[in-house]
């Protein structure tokens, strides 16, 4: 997919879309609607963005314990997905789930998940899948640095290249791994040089640039749908808040955050560039996040007047041996 | 019927499965070469090219990647070489195999099949000979099938096979070499029922895998005494056929739950606690269990027989609750 204005008004539109529902979920745990904790995406929608504006609806992507940005971008509903965090009935996954197991299988979206590193063999179950059946689908992984410290990125990766599966192995590095700095306990900087071991390309990246995410990822897909095997993406990231809500960030300064968040916002940076190509008026840009601040609105209140789940509800989708199963 | 050994009817059943549905594939260690450690797939790379991957030694990716097949519709059927090596796979058997279907509020499927050869073979210590089974029984979203005859493990084969939920299927290695009478043609046997393998009026033994046999020559000894035991075979631990064995142990008034894992905490141990929970009113006398002590399996001959339980101990056990 060739880089357009519209593709780039979406992304744009789409990163608006993730960092007002994040502030409005936050806004919300503050409030006492949401519970448990969540991991916030804002400052890395750039890396969600570019990658699935690259895939199809039926391409299979995994995420993390940060993905809700990763769920928005491949087309998930922001009022299921809100439903969710609120627990309700009517979210992505009936309450059962939250934040950490938001998915959406209509979307071939697999699931976030609460394990680091989790997601990287399943993704290439799902690649396997599409080399068996013979299709050209290609299956995405999301995974964090942290991801790559554990023996799942080795062993997933490593078959991944053996048998030349359709995967994307996408790290978004945000140089932490939840309150330690990346630098304390990774001999290697780039998780990118990890790739030669598995005889793969590795390619290190700018992942505020949506535009450079963008333009890798559709170089990785298409590898993936010719057969000729897995690519790992180095996205060089950053979390503007901190692991999870509640976090006190004492591993890292507010000057620091601060000036990522001024000089490094991936919405920012996008808006900027499409400006400057004449790509987004001013007037396109207000409309555009006032619509998106109207469709987080409108989750909220979808959440808020959405049925709880019931005790019924409880025993149901454990197996097909589970209460009113069907298969 | 044809008489076939439990490793064969596992292939047999295999063979039949794959060739009825395309999604069928196998991923394992040594899986092709030589036809895996136990022969089950013999044949299976010939037949079914492209569709059986040997892997590299790597047990957490291998049950990742039947995990995310599964979810992608396919029916992956997992080879661990031995059961203990499940426990280098135990996030994606626990937190992720089981908890998909629940934690995506019923999106998810998972249908895939990890076989599990377990328990006491060749004599090879504490690392190769465990079982187990109560592990997985206390996970919700597993299924937990214990065959005992060839013609069980083909039938329980082919539903796990076709089962929509990942399912633990327990190999005892000591039986791969049994023979028995198996049915001709495709059947399935559900799991989650149990079977009488030996009707019987006065007590009733629960045996699991190859306590089944062992119990059934019990049986034999025991009539001698003038005892009639009613031998009941569980055949999948969870979902477990609590209804069958209760109106058994109703029946008899006499319960003897028997396995070869660890009766502390064990596959037993739960069903000795169902049993008195439901049919108490109807015990003549305590439920009694038969394991192995809650040691590591030794290496040496002479401390091994310590551990494995034998038909004596049934034998024991009944004559102890007879006398009650």
């Amino acid at each position: 997919m060739s880089l357009s204005p519209d593709v780039c008004k979406k992304m744009y539109t789409t990163m608006w879309r993730i960092r007002l529902f994040e502030e409005e979920a936050d806004r919300q745990t503050n409030l006492g609607n949401v519970v448990g904790t969540l991991h916030m995406y804002c400052g890395e929608e750039a890396v969600a963005v570019g990658v699935c504006s690259q895939l199809r609806p039926d391409d299979y992507v995994l995420g993390t314990h940060r993905s809700h940005g990763h769920c928005l971008a491949k087309g998930a509903d922001s009022s299921a997905m809100m439903a969710e965090l609120f627990g309700k009935a009517t979210g992505t996954c009936g309450g059962k789930g939250g934040s950490m197991h938001i998915a959406d299988f209509s979307l071939n979206m697999l699931g976030a998940n609460g394990i680091v590193g989790a997601g990287i063999g399943p993704t290439t179950g799902t690649a396997l899948a599409s080399k068996l059946r013979k299709s050209d689908q290609a299956s995405v992984c999301f995974f964090g640095d942290g991801a790559a410290a554990r023996g799942t990125f080795h062993e997933a990766i490593m078959m991944g290249s053996l048998w030349k599966l359709p995967a994307v192995y996408v790290c978004e590095n945000n140089q932490y791994q939840q309150w330690v700095p990346r630098k304390n306990v990774a001999v290697i900087d780039s998780v990118a040089d990890m790739a030669a071991s598995y005889a793969i390309p590795g390619v290190s990246i700018n992942g505020q640039d949506a535009l450079e995410v963008y333009e890798v990822a559709g170089e990785a897909v298409a590898r993936a749908r010719r057969g000729e095997g897995p690519t790992l993406i180095e996205a060089r990231t950053y979390r503007f808040y901190g692991h999870s809500l509640g976090d006190e960030q004492q591993y890292r300064t507010s000057d620091e955050v601060e000036k990522w968040k001024s000089d490094s916002d991936p919405i920012q940076i996008l808006g900027a560039t499409m400006q400057e190509r004449g790509w987004l008026t001013d007037e396109e840009d207000e409309s555009i996040q006032q619509q998106a601040a109207a469709e987080i609105k409108q989750a909220v209140e979808f959440a808020e007047q959405s049925p709880w789940p019931t005790a019924a509800d409880l025993e149901t989708d454990v197996t097909s041996h589970s209460v009113g199963a069907s298969s | 019927m044809k008489t076939m050994a439990f490793n064969e009817a596992i292939r047999s059943a295999l063979h039949e499965e794959m060739e009825r549905d395309e999604s069928v594939f196998v991923i394992g260690e040594d899986v092709s070469t030589h036809g895996g450690p136990y022969k089950v797939t013999e044949g299976i790379p010939e037949a079914f090219p492209g569709r059986i991957f040997e892997t590299p030694i790597a047990e957490a990716g291998i049950v990742g990647i039947g995990v995310g097949a599964a979810m992608a519709g396919m029916r992956p059927v997992v080879e661990l070489m031995y059961l203990d090596f499940v426990t280098c796979a135990m996030d994606e058997v626990v937190n992720q195999a089981a908890k998909m279907r629940y934690m995506t509020g019923g999106q998810a499927r998972v249908p895939m099949v990890i076989r599990l050869p377990c328990g006491i073979g060749r004599l090879l210590a504490a690392q190769h000979s465990q079982i187990m089974e109560s592990w997985f029984m206390h996970v919700p979203g597993l299924q937990v099938v214990v065959p005992s005859t060839p013609a069980d493990a083909k039938g329980l084969f082919k539903s796990a096979v076709r089962s929509s939920d990942p399912v633990m299927f327990f190999e005892y290695k000591r039986i791969y070499t049994s023979k028995g009478e198996v049915p001709d043609g495709d059947y399935t046997i559900p799991i989650g029922q149990a079977d009488i393998k030996r009707e019987g009026e006065d007590a009733t033994v629960v045996a699991i895998g190859p306590m089944v046999q062992k119990s059934l020559d019990a049986a034999i000894t025991l009539e001698d005494d003038g005892y009639d035991i009613e031998v009941v075979d569980p055949r999948s631990l969870s979902p477990l056929d609590v209804d069958m064995i209760c109106t058994s142990v109703r029946k008899t008034g006499r319960a003897i739950v028997c396995g070869e894992d660890s009766t502390f905490a064990g596959a037993a141990s739960e069903i000795a606690a169902m049993i008195s929970e439901n049919c108490f009113g109807d015990l003549k006398a305590p439920v009694r269990r038969i394991g192995s002590p809650h040691v590591p399996m030794p290496f040496s001959s002479e401390l091994v027989k310590h551990v494995v339980p034998e038909k004596s101990h049934v034998i024991d056990a009944v004559n102890q609750s007879m006398a009650a």
